[in-house]
């Protein structure tokens, strides 16, 4: 892999650029692997980097039906923060936060982390109330959280009109949290995944899971039967398509969850503004445009769209935050498909089936997880047993009644 | 936006709907003899299907009354809608909804 520096840069800058490499190779299947991955969006990229990095299985794969990082991880609106409510949720986002904080350099590939700051809205009394616990129980978990005034906010971003149908009344701030490129951070992980010998499969859509004795034996692929005893289901949208495939059940609905982008303008959002209360989140790419993301879709689906009262709904609440940008012209909107579990949280699993591992559930927010789910899931699927930040985040959960129910924190923006 | 048909109301707005999930769960008897697996496979597990899919649905700012749906998950089209209580149609290919050209 070539290292990419100041150096190689102004190295290659004399030769017109011509001398770079592709990222990543582009291997057939081989006939046995050690473990494969199935999806090659960032939480698969991540786990198969994990997997190589900390735990040192070279001989793997990750298998794509589409190309990697073109599902959830090329559509989500990139929000990276970790002021989550409960001490697993909490610990889980945390690990993924520190993990951000060292990413480019670790994978050697520029993810753009911004640590911008994140605030979540208060409109009432109630919201308010939550947000202080939600702050005190970050604090006491070792995670930055203030609770900031209507001043505050106003300072922050001068142009916002606080008096609203539902007034803002406060917010939590999250100092450290931020965005990130998501592109980058699929084709970083697969870069640096593929240097560590990980063969990254596109085009490959997996058909069935062959089984033996209630253990995994292998995968048939649309490009032929690999062997492999260990399988790790990271298929986001699609994990009850594929878990269905080994016979499991999951409690995920797919739902679709829109977003938009406006035509670039001159930088002049600070941080990133999330509103659970009137479904509406916003914050500015460095690229100029702003990304405004929805409330999911109450109906299932998996068509990567979704309806337009979800959008109007969304943007009347940004336009009457923000007048400024009424008259903004939006110019792409899209809709991905996130799988959302019971008590909007994450399922990083073992499974009844001996070698089948799973990652799902992330619903709404799991990009802002993408390095601590890879890596968590790394140490389930190389060790057989999960990690301690991912134990409560068990299948199991649904029938032991244990569950972490972040809808408080979690539920609409992510 | 959807346009979906109502049973009892005929063909309406999606924003008068509300949608209920997988269709065809029954609650089961005998409670007291359930064990945690049959819980929670009555209360969380769904099938979440590509495709056709047998969900529940009610008519919130019309009629308020529920009714069953057999829709495409992946084309968002309406195959089919009945009655709680009624059979589910065993023809499904008279589109009864269709998505706005």
């Amino acid at each position: 892999m070539q290292h990419f520096s100041i150096w190689s840069l102004l190295r290659n800058g004399m030769s017109y650029h011509e001398g770079w490499q592709k990222h990543w190779r582009s291997p057939a299947p081989q006939r046995e692997y050690d473990a494969v991955v199935v999806g090659a969006g960032g939480h698969g990229l991540a786990t198969a980097y994990y997997l190589a990095k900390e735990h040192g299985m070279r001989n793997i794969a990750v298998v794509e039906r589409g190309w990697l990082g073109g599902g959830n991880t090329a559509r989500n609106t990139t929000i990276v923060r970790s002021n989550y409510l409960w001490d697993e949720s909490t610990a889980l986002y945390e690990k993924a936060m520190k993990l951000w904080e060292g990413l480019s350099q670790d994978i050697n590939y520029n993810v753009m982390f911004s640590q911008r700051g994140v605030m979540n809205l208060g409109h009432s009394l109630q919201d308010m109330r939550d947000i202080e616990r939600r702050v005190s129980a970050n604090r006491l978990n070792g995670v930055d959280a203030e609770v900031v005034s209507p001043a505050q906010i106003k300072e922050m971003i001068p142009f916002i009109n606080l008096n609203t149908r539902y007034p803002v009344l406060g917010a939590s701030l999250q100092r450290r949290a931020g965005v990130a490129r998501h592109d980058a951070v699929a084709w970083g992980y697969a870069r640096a995944a593929d240097a560590l010998g990980v063969d990254i499969i596109q085009n490959c859509e997996v058909t069935g899971i062959r089984r033996e004795n209630g253990a995994v034996v292998g995968l048939d692929t649309a490009r032929g039967f690999i062997k492999t005893p260990k399988v790790a289901i990271v298929a986001a949208g699609h994990s009850s398509v594929v878990a269905s495939l080994a016979d499991i059940r999951l409690p995920i609905e797919s739902h679709p969850l829109q977003a938009l982008v406006s035509e670039p303008l001159k930088p002049i959002f600070p941080n990133v503004v999330m509103s659970n209360a009137i479904h509406a989140y916003i914050s500015q790419s460095d690229k100029g445009d702003l990304v405004i993301g929805a409330g999911i879709d109450a109906y299932t689906g998996y068509g990567q769209r979704g309806s337009y009262q979800t959008i109007e709904h969304t943007l009347q609440a940004i336009v009457e935050m923000f007048p400024l940008f009424s008259r903004v012209r939006m110019n792409r909107q899209w809709g991905g498909i996130v799988d959302v579990s019971p008590d909007a949280c994450p399922i990083i699993s073992l499974t009844p089936v001996k070698g089948l591992y799973i990652n799902c559930g992330w619903g709404t927010g799991g990009f802002k997880a993408t390095p601590g789910s890879g890596w968590a899931m790394a140490h389930t699927v190389a060790q057989d047993r999960p990690h301690a930040l991912n134990a409560a985040f068990s299948l199991d959960r649904f029938y032991t009644g244990h569950l972490i129910d972040e809808h408080g924190a979690a539920a609409v923006a992510h | 936006m959807l346009l979906i048909e109502c049973p009892y109301c005929g063909v309406r707005a999606e924003t008068e709907f509300a949608y209920g999930g997988e269709g065809g769960i029954a609650r089961p008897l005998q409670t007291e003899t359930l064990s945690d697996e049959q819980w929670g496979d009555y209360l969380f597990m769904r099938k979440n299907p590509k495709g056709m899919h047998h969900e529940q649905w009610r008519h919130a700012s019309g009629c308020g009354r529920w009714f069953n749906a057999l829709r495409d998950t992946v084309s968002y089209r309406f195959e089919a809608v009945w009655k709680i209580g009624e059979p589910a149609p065993t023809a499904h290919s008279a589109g009864t909804a269709k998505e706005p050209t």
